[in-house]
């Protein structure tokens, strides 16, 4: 009756079919499928400027991917991260230029390690509101962060009226120069930016993996009952994956308005829908539990690679459009078709066992 | 026994048997509803009561076997199907829309409509409040079902099944939200309904009741009918002895071990309910360590509430709690886990388990802080160690702990649950209704763990409605009704009609208070 299974030789998955593990694979394929099609049709696509330049692009949807994807994990969605990519380009540009005015007749001016790390709690602070709104207010996480997603637009053109800060180069007197390095810097070769998504990518899929608090955002979006039960804080998990974000927002903002050494107030407009469409193709489940950090930088790679070949190949972005949208779905009907496939092999190992 | 009259029968099932996926839930059972009657069924939970009305309903089809409505075999293969031969069912957990108004409710998927000027409002809630009125329910049609208690609800729900000019009506447990009053109109209108000739089929806990108005009562044992009678010709201790049967189930031997010193206490604890009054009522009991308390109560007694109230998951709820003699002060859910208290929910699926994880990650889920390095790191090591010794503690079949949670058969899941909680190393175990939905072999394990954990030191408190696992299996028998404890014994000294009766004496004395 009591016959112990032991867990070390048991044998995982040998019933899985090809089909699945080739189904599990599928946004490997995708990517290596855009590569092979845009390097036979796409000129200079394989060359090494190429490949930066479209790296460079992937990072930034690929920052607001994760911190997407974490939220999206939990079961909710966070559309203001687009806000907050111009809102902290907004911050960082106006720091630079113009410091803080103390109203006494003194400005203080801030280097750019110190203009950085404001600019990154100010997306942090908006995060927090996103996770206090629904945690401690109750509101939806649609609903919550489509108010800040106009709120935080609102004050990004509000903090300019609307204008662009212009050449950040800052001034040699006042210590604010260097911006440009997160930008346009190399180092060994690649993009600063490419670097910081390295180490970012690192730490995030570390938390989902090795962390308590990596295992509970799963176990939030799995079943958030079971997790209040469990003892697990919930509202805790929650502000943490919406002030993630909100930290990752505010690094696209910086990179851009470094890359372009001025601050739109207007930038980021639909960046969340890109980040979205990553964590989503990346096998990110909408509603809640699944979802991997790994995934969503294929999904980022997946995406932003399609559109620069379709930019390359010249086809018009009103049919990318098109194109992007259609992977979107296959990706998710095969997604669905995969679970169903599992259960299914899964009742077949069970029925066999018994 | 004296014979049962043949009657006048309606509907009959014939050698009916429904499988669930590898449980068998109803086995050969033959039942004759009669019109103009009440028939009574009783039986355990997961006796297969349910089950067997679900059939009728149309909501299930059988697996194998026949159902003869007026000497036909008819096959329902939707509750609609069902109800167009006259089959009405008013289940156990209320299907009510409740941003509807009653009278929307009562007209669900047949509104009154005046062609293309759309429904006709006005005559639903004028044929509404004609039935409602025969009901003396007291409720207006046009107010909102989330307004109203959950008595009147279920009342909207008994409205509704009447309006459908039903042959047969199936209750599940109605009056288990009704007070007093409200039992008494329904029994009236039970009365009504078998003098037009309805056959009525009436399925409750409560025994009185059943004596009071059946007719024709059966008995349902492990999907197996196992007394059939004339209720006139029986009494309570005859619907007992063919509830439990005579074949021991394979209950865990108590271990002989000393008991210890106060382990948890909890005093003047109170829930108010939603709809008004308390759903559980100045409840106080204290549990020594090494010592198994069984919670005896029907549905709705409160059980699951009281110990809702002592994880700190009702932040409306009053009453002092203490652990070894400490008072827990801290009243959130983490809080409480780490002063040594744990919970084993009665709803696995909704309040035990996250599906989406690994069996693996379910056990550890309550207790990540302990395997970590750092305190942020999680360490394979300690981890794999820790669900190693959880799946041999309790014998739980895990092929392979990485596979879903939801690969493994009932019993299993609930092992992991159970795995779950004793990982944060408690000194009180609350376990509610751990045996629910899981097959006899992992009962019985689950059984074995609660006797060896209370020899080991552990308070344990467990809910059950079921008479012979509170009998076989604690040291001590308290009596839940209606939010209060109306006994406690030492099993000794219990018997299981004093339980019954006790489990229904809530209710009594709120109708003197009425």
């Amino acid at each position: 009756m009591t016959t112990v299974t032991t867990t070390q030789n048991a044998q995982a998955g040998d019933g899985g079919s090809m089909l699945l593990t080739l189904m599990k694979l599928r946004t490997f394929i995708a990517l290596f499928a855009v590569i092979a099609f845009f390097s036979i049709f796409a000129p200079n696509f394989l060359s090494t400027a190429n490949i930066i330049l479209m790296s460079k692009h992937v990072a930034l949807n690929a920052f607001l991917a994760m911190g997407m994807t974490f939220v999206i994990i939990t079961g909710g969605i966070d559309l203001s991260v687009g806000s907050i990519v111009g809102l902290c380009g907004m911050v960082a540009g106006g720091l630079i230029l113009y410091g803080i005015d103390l109203q006494i007749g003194y400005t203080v001016y801030f280097n750019i390690v110190e203009v950085a790390i404001i600019t990154l709690l100010v997306g942090v602070a908006i995060g927090a509101v996103n996770g206090l709104l629904i945690t401690k207010l109750n509101v939806a996480p649609f609903i919550a962060t489509l108010g800040t997603l106009y709120v935080a637009r609102g004050f990004a053109l509000l903090s300019s009226d609307g204008q662009t800060f212009p050449n950040l180069a800052g001034n040699p007197d006042l210590g604010t120069t260097g911006f440009a390095f997160l930008g346009s810097g190399r180092i060994f070769g690649l993009p600063v930016s490419v670097w910081i998504l390295v180490v970012v990518a690192l730490a995030a899929a570390y938390i989902a993996k090795y962390t308590p608090i990596g295992r509970q955002i799963f176990a939030v979006g799995g079943n958030e009952r079971a997790a209040r039960m469990s003892g697990i804080k919930v509202d805790r998990v929650k502000m943490f994956v919406y002030m993630f974000s909100g930290f990752c927002a505010a690094i696209v903002g910086i990179i851009i308005s470094s890359e372009l050494m001025a601050s739109h107030p207007a930038t980021g407009n639909s960046f969340e829908l890109n980040a979205i469409a990553a964590a989503v193709l990346g096998g990110t489940s909408m509603s809640g539990g699944r979802g991997t950090i790994g995934g969503t930088i294929i999904g980022a790679f997946v995406i932003g690679i399609l559109s620069d070949g379709l930019v390359m190949m010249g086809v018009s972005s009103f049919w990318q459009m098109v194109i992007k949208g259609i992977v979107i779905i296959v990706a998710v009907v095969v997604d669905q078709a995969q679970r169903r496939l599992q259960q299914r092999v899964a009742l077949m190992q069970l029925a066999k066992k018994d | 026994m004296a014979e049962i009259e043949e009657g006048d029968i309606i509907l009959k099932l014939d050698d009916v048997t429904k499988v669930y996926s590898g449980i068998v839930a109803v086995k050969h059972a033959n039942l004759a509803l009669r019109r103009g009657a009440v028939n009574v069924l009783v039986g355990e939970n997961g006796a297969g009561k349910s089950t067997l009305m679900r059939m009728i309903a149309g909501v299930e089809k059988p697996s194998l076997g026949r159902i003869l409505l007026d000497g036909k075999e008819v096959e329902f293969n939707s509750p609609a199907d069902a109800q167009k031969h006259g089959i009405g069912m008013v289940f156990q957990e209320l299907n009510l829309f409740g941003n509807l108004s009653v009278a929307e409710n009562i007209f669900a998927t047949r509104e009154i409509t005046r062609g293309v000027r759309g429904i006709d409002h006005k005559a639903q809630v004028e044929r509404a409040n004609h039935f409602l009125d025969k009901l003396d329910a007291g409720i207006s049609a046009e107010t909102m079902v989330e307004d109203l208690p959950i008595g009147q609800q279920q009342l909207v729900e008994i409205a509704k099944a009447i309006s459908l000019d039903t042959r047969i009506l199936i209750l599940d447990e109605p009056t288990s939200a009704l007070s007093a009053a409200e039992v008494d109109i329904l029994f009236k209108v039970i009365g009504e309904l078998k003098a037009q000739g309805v056959a009525i089929v009436y399925i409750s806990h409560r025994l009185e009741e059943l004596m009071r108005i059946g007719d024709y009562i059966t008995v349902l044992r492990d999907g197996q009918i196992t007394g059939q009678a004339m209720v006139k010709d029986i009494d309570t201790k005859w619907i007992v002895r063919s509830m439990i049967g005579s074949d021991a189930k394979d209950f865990a031997k108590s271990i002989d071990h000393k008991l210890g010193g106060e382990a948890f206490r909890a005093e003047d604890i109170s829930l108010p309910r939603k709809t008004g009054g308390l759903a559980v009522d100045h409840l106080s009991i204290s549990v020594r360590a090494g010592e198994v308390l069984g919670i005896y109560g029907l549905m709705g007694a409160g059980r699951s509430e009281f110990f809702e109230c002592v994880m700190g998951q009702h932040p409306h709820s009053t009453g002092r709690i203490f652990v070894a003699g400490k008072e827990v002060i801290e009243r959130d859910t983490p809080a409480r886990i780490k002063r040594g208290l744990a919970l084993i929910p009665e709803d696995r699926q909704r309040e035990g388990l996250v599906q989406v994880l690994s069996i693996a990650a379910n056990l550890t889920l309550a207790s990540l802080q302990k395997l970590t390095r750092f305190g942020f790191h999680i360490s394979g090591q300690r981890e794999q160690a820790a669900i190693r010794e959880a799946i041999n503690d309790l014998a739980i079949k895990a092929p392979n702990p990485d596979f879903d949670v939801t690969s493994m058969s009932g019993g299993n899941q609930q092992k992991v649950v159970i795995g779950k909680a004793l990982m944060t190393n408690p000194k009180v175990l609350l376990m509610d209704e751990p045996s629910r939905g899981i097959d006899v072999g992992a009962k019985a394990d689950v059984f074995r763990t609660m006797r060896r954990l209370a020899g080991e030191g552990l308070a344990i408190l467990f809910s059950t409605s079921d008479l012979e696992e509170v009998m076989a299996l604690s040291d001590r028998i308290a009596v839940m009704s209606n939010g209060k404890i109306t006994k406690v014994i030492d099993r000794a000294e219990a018997t299981e009609e004093m339980i019954v009766k006790a489990a229904s004496e809530g209710h009594k004395s709120t109708r003197e208070f009425a």
